[in-house]
C-alpha cells in the first residue's frame, strides 16, 4: 500500500521536445493518497496510459519524479516497485494451471511453498477461483482470465497499488457489472491503492472515488464524480462526462449578467466575483440536467424545440437558440413545450468559461 | 436450426474433386496397381500380392537406407528448430535492420536445390573450397569424397545452411506476433528470461514450431538433389538417400513392381511419422481441464 506523489512529471517519447505538443504527458504534480480508488478518463491517445505505465516502470518519465510513500522509485525496474498491473486483454500463462498462475511471481520471488499455497488459496477464494484452481487457465473464460489477471497482482502481500489497464474492454457486457463489483469489493477489503484507466465514464464513475479526467496529455481535473459533474474545471469535462455532456454558449459579460445572442442570462455573486480577472474567450457552461424550459411567456432565452426523444426515465429536448444548440433533460413529470418555448439558468449552476477553463 | 440439404451444392465440390483425383488419387491408385503385379509387357502381367513389400522390407540396403534417412531427419530436425528459435530470440523486434536481417536470412530459401549442392561441393572440396581448405588447415583430416563421415556431415551442414532460414522466419513470425502486453506482465510477476522463454515464447510458439517441424521433417526425409550433386550418394552408400534409391530402382533399372510398393512404405512412414509429431506437439501443454 502507498501514496503515490507525482512531482513535475512530464513524458516525451521523442528526444527533444520543443513545445507543449511535443509532450505525451504534459507537466503535472499530484498526490494520490493511500487506499484510494482512483479513475484515469479520458478519450484514446490522451496519454492515459503513459501515465500508467510509467507508475508502473514500464516507462521512464523524461521528467520529473515518482514517489511511493515518499521514496522515489524513478531508478527502480517494474518488478521492484510492488505494483501489479492489469492489461487489456487477460495475460496468462497458457502452459500452467490457474494455481500454477497465481503462485508464478511468488515463486519468482523464492517464497516458500507452504506460503504460496497459503496465498494463492486465500485469493482464489476472494475471487471465487477456488474450484478451478487445477485447471488450466487457458480453457476458461475471458472473466474467469482476466480474474486470474487481477489475482496474480494481489497474491503478492508486499503489492502497493494495483494499476487496471482497461481491464474490461474484452469481457461480455453482462459481467463487466459482475467483475467491476468484485474489484470495488476487494478494494474495500483490502485497502490498496487502485489507479483504474478507462475511456468509459460509467466506469469511471461507478469504481472510482476520484477522477483524474485527462485530455491531450494534460490532467484537465482531478476530482470526485460530483465535483466533475456540477463543477467541470474544464469544457472538455463537461463535454466528456455526462451524457449528453454540458452546454455551452459563446457570451459576452455586462454588468451583473452574461449577454448571449443579446439575452441577458444573469449570473451568482460567486461568478460574477470571479469573472473580474477572466480573459479570453467567453462561454457560459450549464448541465442540461440543471435548465428549466418554460412555455412562450417566460422570461428565459427563447429557443425553438427541435425534436423531444422520451428515454424513459426522462425527455431529451434539443432546442435552437439563435446560433446555438442546447439539450435540456426534462422530468417525466415535467410538461413538455411546444415549439417555441424559453430557456431559464438557473445562476448557481451556471458556470463560466474563459479560453475552456472555468472561472472561479 | 434445422439443416437445409441442398443435393446440387456437390456440384461446386466437382471442381477441385476432378483436380484431386488427376493429381493425387488415380496417380497413387496406378502405385498401387503396379506394387502388386510382376509386368513385363503390356501384354503379360502377373498378380504377386504382397511380395514386393515383403521384399523391399527385406532388403539390407534399403533398410539401411531407411535408417540412414531417420538418423538424417532427426539430426536436421535437432540443430535446425533449436538453431532457428535461438536466432529468431536474438533478431530485433523492431529497428531498421529488421528488413536486411530478413532478406539475409531468405537468401538460401531462394537458391535452387542443385545449386546448392554445387555451392558446397566446391565451397567443401579439400584442395580449392574456402571450407575443406580451412578445415584441412586446423589440422583436421577432412575429404568428403573419401570419407563417408565427412561426406554425411557435409551433407547435414548443406541443409541447415540452407534450410535453417526456414524455421527462423517461422519462430520470429511466432514472436512478433506475441503482444507487449506478456512481456510487461512477465517483469511485473518477476520472471526470469529463461522463464519468459519457456512459459510465454515457447508456449506461443507452438504453432509456427508445428509447421516447422514438419516441414522440415518431411523435406529432409526426401532430400534428394543436394546429396545427388554433391556426393552422388558415396562414398559407398554412406550418403544415398532413399529418395535417391527409388529413383534408381524405378527410372534407372525399371524394376516398377518394387519401387512403387518402395514408394507405398516410403509415402506411409512420412504419413505416420508427420501424425505422430502433429499429435505430440497438439497435446503438449494442453493437458486436462
Amino acid at each position: 500500500m502507498a501514496k503515490i506523489e507525482l512531482r513535475n512529471l512530464a513524458h516525451s517519447y521523442g528526444g527533444n521536445p520543443s513545445g507543449p505538443e511535443d509532450y505525451a504527458l504534459r507537466r503535472m504534480d499530484h498526490v494520490w493518497e493511500d487506499g484510494g480508488a482512483y479513475a484515469l478518463l479520458g478519450p484514446s491517445g490522451c496519454g492515459k496510459t503513459t501515465l500508467l505505465n510509467i507508475i508502473s516502470g514500464l516507462v521512464q518519465p523524461s521528467e520529473g519524479q515518482v514517489l511511493f510513500d515518499g521514496q522515489e522509485v524513478n531508478a527502480l525496474p517494474t518488478e521492484r516497485r510492488n505494483v501489479a498491473q492489469v492489461f487489456q486483454f487477460p495475460v496468462l500463462y497458457d502452459t500452467m494451471s490457474v494455481y500454477d498462475n497465481l503462485a508464478f511471481p511468488l515463486r519468482n520471488r523464492r517464497v516458500p511453498e507452504d506460503r504460496v499455497r497459503e496465498r494463492v488459496e486465500e485469493i482464489a477464494t476472494m475471487l471465487d477461483l477456488g474450484d478451478v484452481l487445477k485447471r488450466r487457465a487457458v480453457n476458461l473464460g475471458a472473466d474467469a482470465k482476466q480474474k486470474i489477471s487481477v489475482g496474480r497482482g494481489l497474491v503478492r502481500s508486499d503489492v502497493a497499488a494495483v494499476l487496471f489497464d482497461e481491464p474490461l474492454t474484452v469481457i461480455d457486457p453482462h459481467l463487466k457489472w459482475r467483475l467491476r463489483r468484485k474489484l470495488k469489493e476487494i478494494h474495500e477489503r483490502l485497502k490498496l491503492t487502485l489507479v483504474y484507466v478507462t475511456h468509459d465514464q460509467t466506469e469511471a464513475l461507478t469504481f472510482a472515488d476520484r477522477i483524474v479526467v485527462m485530455s491531450e496529455g494534460e490532467v484537465v481535473q482531478l476530482g470526485t464524480p460530483q465535483e466533475l459533474f456540477e463543477r467541470p474545471a474544464h469544457t472538455f469535462v463537461g463535454y466528456f462526462i455526462g451524457s449528453p455532456g454540458m452546454n455551452f454558449l459563446d457570451c459576452e459579460l455586462d454588468g451583473d449578467a452574461a449577454v448571449v445572442d443579446g439575452h441577458r442570462i444573469p449570473l451568482s455573486d460567486e461568478v460574477l466575483t470571479a469573472s473580474r480577472e477572466a480573459e479570453g474567450r467567453l462561454e457560459i457552461g450549464v448541465r442540461p440536467e440543471f435548465l428549466e424550459l418554460t412555455g412562450e411567456s417566460g422570461d428565459g432565452l427563447p429557443v425553438e424545440v427541435q425534436f423531444v426523444e422520451d428515454r424513459g426515465t426522462h425527455r431529451l429536448v434539443k432546442a435552437r437558440a439563435a446560433n446555438n444548440e442546447l439539450f435540456v433533460k426534462l422530468r417525466d413529470d415535467q410538461p413538455v413545450p411546444g415549439d417555441r418555448a424559453r430557456l431559464r439558468f438557473p445562476p448557481e449552476w451556471t458556470l463560466l468559461y474563459a479560453d475552456s477553463r472555468l472561472v472561479r | 436450426m434445422g439443416k437445409t440439404y441442398y443435393p446440387k451444392a456437390w456440384l461446386m465440390v466437382l471442381p477441385v474433386v476432378a483436380i484431386v483425383s488427376f493429381s493425387a488419387i488415380v496417380p497413387l491408385m496406378t502405385v498401387i496397381n503396379y506394387s502388386v503385379q510382376d509386368i513385363f509387357g503390356p501384354e503379360s502381367r502377373y498378380f504377386v500380392g504382397m511380395e514386393w513389400f515383403r521384399e523391399i522390407l527385406s532388403d539390407p540396403d534399403i533398410l539401411g537406407a531407411f535408417r540412414r534417412q531417420f538418423l538424417f531427419s532427426f539430426a536436421v530436425l535437432a540443430i535446425e528448430i533449436p538453431l532457428g528459435i535461438a536466432i529468431a530470440l536474438c533478431m530485433p523486434r523492431k529497428g531498421p535492420w529488421v528488413s536486411v536481417l530478413l532478406i539475409l536470412l531468405a537468401l538460401p530459401l531462394l537458391v535452387p536445390w542443385n545449386v546448392v549442392g554445387t555451392i558446397w561441393q566446391i565451397f567443401a572440396r579439400p584442395d580449392i573450397g574456402l571450407a575443406g581448405i580451412t578445415i584441412n588447415g586446423l589440422g583436421i583430416d577432412y575429404n568428403y569424397t573419401g570419407d563417408s563421415i565427412d561426406a554425411w556431415v557435409t551433407v547435414l551442414a548443406m541443409d541447415v545452411w540452407h534450410w535453417t532460414s526456414l524455421a527462423v522466419l517461422l519462430c520470429y513470425a511466432g514472436l512478433q506476433a506475441i503482444p507487449d502486453a506478456y512481456y510487461q506482465a512477465a517483469r511485473i510477476d518477476g520472471a526470469s528470461r529463461w522463464a519468459i522463454f519457456r512459459y510465454i515464447e515457447l508456449p506461443k510458439m507452438r504453432g509456427v514450431l508445428m509447421i516447422a517441424i514438419l516441414l522440415r521433417f518431411m523435406d529432409s526425409f526426401k532430400i534428394f538433389a543436394e546429396p545427388f550433386v554433391l556426393t552422388g550418394g558415396g562414398p559407398g552408400t554412406s550418403t544415398t538417400f532413399l529418395s535417391q534409391y527409388l529413383t534408381t530402382m524405378a527410372v534407372g533399372q525399371f524394376d516398377l513392381g518394387p519401387a512403387a510398393a518402395f514408394s507405398l512404405i516410403y509415402f506411409l512412414v512420412i504419413l505416420l511419422v508427420s501424425y505422430v509429431f502433429y499429435q505430440v506437439i497438439n497435446n503438449l501443454g494442453k493437458g486436462v481441464g
